[in-house]
């Protein structure tokens, strides 16, 4: 969900299952760094799920991938990524 | 899953899902209940701890948490209302191979269920026992249970609760029980990490999870939500690790001692009986699940 248009990058990204998301806020409330925010759009159920706000401030710590009860959302490092994408090329 | 624009080619889903039962996902626990967050530590555990995971069973029994054994992609199984750790102990000696979790709620491990968990403590039966205590009975309607502190409303106490509660680590350490943490959904870190302690550990460990109940507890209570008592465990914890477990009652919003209490060797029950029937009956007696003490790594 990260915005890779943004000039500003930050250390990681969050991606989002927003189907799985239900709306409990975790995820944005103890997020360090304060990267995430709630979308102004709905999941098919009816709640705002957790979009990167601060793309920048993310550092992909995988903190609110630890908190999320519904398993929705998870943090990876941008290095972590690039050691992917060369281990599935 | 892959919603981030440059990564679009790469396969990535959530590391967690390896351990759970996708098609069973999303489970059907409340927005903002702590449960999926103690399930979530509970699947990074046993991803860390290095056990092969064909040897790791899940036994629960009936509520909110008894249907963690459903959503974990491991050998489990879902037994009668506190017949967990019965079903457990004798999976456990018929196999002793096998790392067994009993992962279950206050309600089921404490009321209907007490006796089992005293006896199995006493023994020493070589258990993880995962008790997510939310306060209340939370699929029944939210009636007041054994660990419901003194003061909250519940269904059955529309006064306020006057029974004294139980203090789960007092009564884990009471019993003889060889790890004995308490923390709560906020404390993912501490807790994914107890979690992966105790399943590499031998004995009856005992962890108690503190988690929110929104629809039920908070909302009779005029508590907020489940991320507001979330905010609560961040602010009124305090760890104390080795803390007198008699000292670690829980209060009405009260202050929460947390942390790891008890950690200490006691002969498991399998040990006591070989090591007891070989000196009662000499040469003809062959140990029974010896192989079994390497908690499933190999």
């Amino acid at each position: 969900m990260a915005n890779q248009t943004d000039e500003k990058k930050g250390k990681g990204t969050v991606f989002v299952k927003s189907e799985h998301c239900k709306g409990c806020s975790y995820c944005i409330d103890f997020c360090p760094t304060g990267a995430i925010g709630f979308s102004k759009e709905f999941n098919q159920k009816g709640y705002h799920f957790p979009v990167p706000v601060q793309a920048e401030k993310c550092t992909g710590c995988d903190l609110c991938g630890l908190y999320c009860p519904d398993f929705a959302i998870f943090g990876v490092r941008y290095k972590d990524l690039e050691e992917m994408r060369l281990k599935q090329a | 899953m892959n919603e981030c624009g440059e990564y679009k080619d790469l396969d990535i889903q959530n590391p967690v899902l390896k351990v759970l039962r996708q098609d069973r996902i999303p489970h059907i626990w409340c927005p903002g209940c702590g449960i999926g967050t103690s399930l979530n530590c509970f699947a990074r555990a046993l991803m860390d701890c290095g056990l092969n995971l064909d040897k790791v069973a899940v036994v629960s029994g009936i509520g909110c948490t008894g249907r963690t054994a459903g959503y974990l992609n491991l050998d489990s199984f879902h037994t009668t209302h506190g017949r967990a750790i019965p079903f457990a102990t004798g999976l456990k000696l018929s196999n002793p191979e096998l790392s067994v979790v009993v992962y279950s709620g206050d309600g089921d491990l404490f009321a209907i269920g007490g006796n089992h968990f005293f006896h199995a403590a006493r023994r020493n039966m070589d258990l993880l026992v995962v008790c997510v205590n939310n306060y209340t009975y939370g699929m029944t309607g939210g009636q007041v249970a054994p660990t419901t502190p003194l003061g909250p409303t519940q269904t059955t106490m529309p006064y306020g609760n006057f029974e004294q509660s139980f203090n789960l680590p007092f009564v884990a350490d009471a019993c003889g029980a060889t790890y004995v943490a308490r923390w709560t959904a906020y404390h993912v870190r501490q807790l994914a990490k107890a979690m992966n302690e105790a399943l590499l550990k031998k004995g009856l460990r005992f962890i108690e999870v503190l988690c929110p109940c929104p629809t039920l507890y908070s909302r009779r209570n005029k508590l907020g939500d489940g991320v507001d008592q979330m905010k609560y465990y961040k602010e009124k914890s305090v760890i104390k690790n080795g803390a007198d477990t008699k000292e670690a009652v829980l209060t009405f919003q009260g202050e929460i001692i947390v942390g790891k209490f008890i950690d200490r060797e006691r002969p498991t029950w399998l040990d006591s009986m070989n090591k007891h029937l070989s000196v009662a009956l000499g040469d003809s007696f062959v140990p029974y699940g010896t192989n079994g003490g390497d908690n499933g790594q190999n």
